[in-house]
């Protein structure tokens, strides 16, 4: 099965078989599912340091995250579906990381934004509190370069995770995928 | 009172002392035994009325540690820079939490990153790290062979 890039101008997962004043949409329950999920993807408000000041513009009225499902940011881990790492983890905000994606109810994601979120980025030598890089913590799904990254960044890794859900793929199926084309 | 006169006032409050222009600051050099009764100069002097630390923080060379200590007059609005250097085996000073109460956390957090004890501190501890933290980060001898990647 390929990864399924569902563009926008299809908005319904599934066909139409036209009928006499209407039609019959065919789709199977799965991908109704999983189109449902990725389009209200409820962040947490998680931001630890500067890459957060880029999320909140992120979600500000200028580039405004909310077009894609993204609006309610959730100040309590039991109502967030992602989790957005927005910033340098470091040794002791690490148990308080796991545990609010613990708390999550599934199905839940993580994006790693920016390069300390993703490896340390520039606390990687010589330090003695950052993580390098927070899949060492919790398992991540989309993965954003910069420091920080631009806000248009963001919404492409935001878009990323959408059709990721919508392939209903899981990580292993997508490097297969991914192997198997090539690159 | 213009930077200049007020160097100068400063300078003939301590002759021993020396008082240079800085970047931004005057700055005045001390002997770290007569930090308290500087500071309680510089506040009680009507003329000078430094009533307020901004900032408490410290270096360090290597050779030796530099406490530097930011004042600032709320009433004249001139600041001041107090520097004076500490031994790095053994740094220790008196507390100026006496005098300025936002001295307190500024030096529980020097104790804690460098390692300065701070004599008649009302509860010198850790203020960032674990408790039970080995050594003090901000030195440059520190070492963390587990956390640290060496460039
Ligand atoms: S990646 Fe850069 S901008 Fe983002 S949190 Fe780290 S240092 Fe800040």
């Amino acid at each position: 099965m390929d990864v399924k890039i569902t563009p926008p101008s299809e908005p319904f997962p599934g066909t139409v078989h036209p009928t006499d004043g209407g039609g019959v949409l065919v789709s199977s329950l799965d991908e109704v599912i999983n189109w449902a999920r990725s389009n209200s993807l409820w962040p947490l408000v998680f931001g630890t340091s500067c890459c957060a000041i880029e999320m909140m513009s992120t979600a500000a009225a200028k580039y405004d995250f909310s077009r894609f499902g993204f609006e309610v940011a959730r100040a309590t881990p039991r109502q967030a579906d992602v989790i957005i790492i927005a910033g340098t983890i470091v040794n002791k905000m690490a148990p308080v990381l796991k545990r609010l994606f613990d708390q999550m109810p599934d199905p839940k994601y993580v994006i790693a934004m920016g390069a300390c979120a993703t490896s340390g980025g520039p606390f990687f030598y010589n330090t003695y509190s950052v993580v390098k890089g927070a899949d060492h913590i919790i398992p991540v799904d989309v993965y954003v370069a910069g420091c920080p990254p631009r806000p248009e960044a963001l919404l492409h890794a935001l878009i990323t995770l959408q059709e990721k859900i919508k392939s209903g793929l899981t990580r292993d199926q997508i490097r297969g995928e991914m192997k198997a084309h090539g690159n | 009172m213009g930077t200049e006169e007020l160097i100068q006032s400063i300078q003939s409050m301590f002759p021993d002392a020396s008082i240079n222009m800085g970047n931004n600051f005057p700055e005045l050099v001390i002997e770290k035994d007569s930090l308290l009764s500087v500071l309680n100069q510089l506040k009680s002097e009507p003329t000078l009325a430094f009533d307020y630390l901004f900032c408490e923080t410290c270096v360090d060379w290597k050779s030796h540690l530099t406490m530097v200590y930011h004042l600032d007059s709320t009433r004249f609005r001139h600041n001041l820079v107090i520097k004076t250097n500490l031994d790095a085996q053994a740094p220790e000073i008196e507390s100026a939490c006496h005098l300025y109460r936002t001295a307190e956390l500024h030096e529980r957090e020097i104790f804690d990153l460098f390692g300065v004890k701070f004599l008649n501190h009302p509860h010198l501890r850790r203020i960032l790290l674990t408790d039970d933290w080995k050594g003090h980060p901000l030195r440059k001898d520190y070492d963390d062979p587990i956390n640290m990647i060496k460039l």
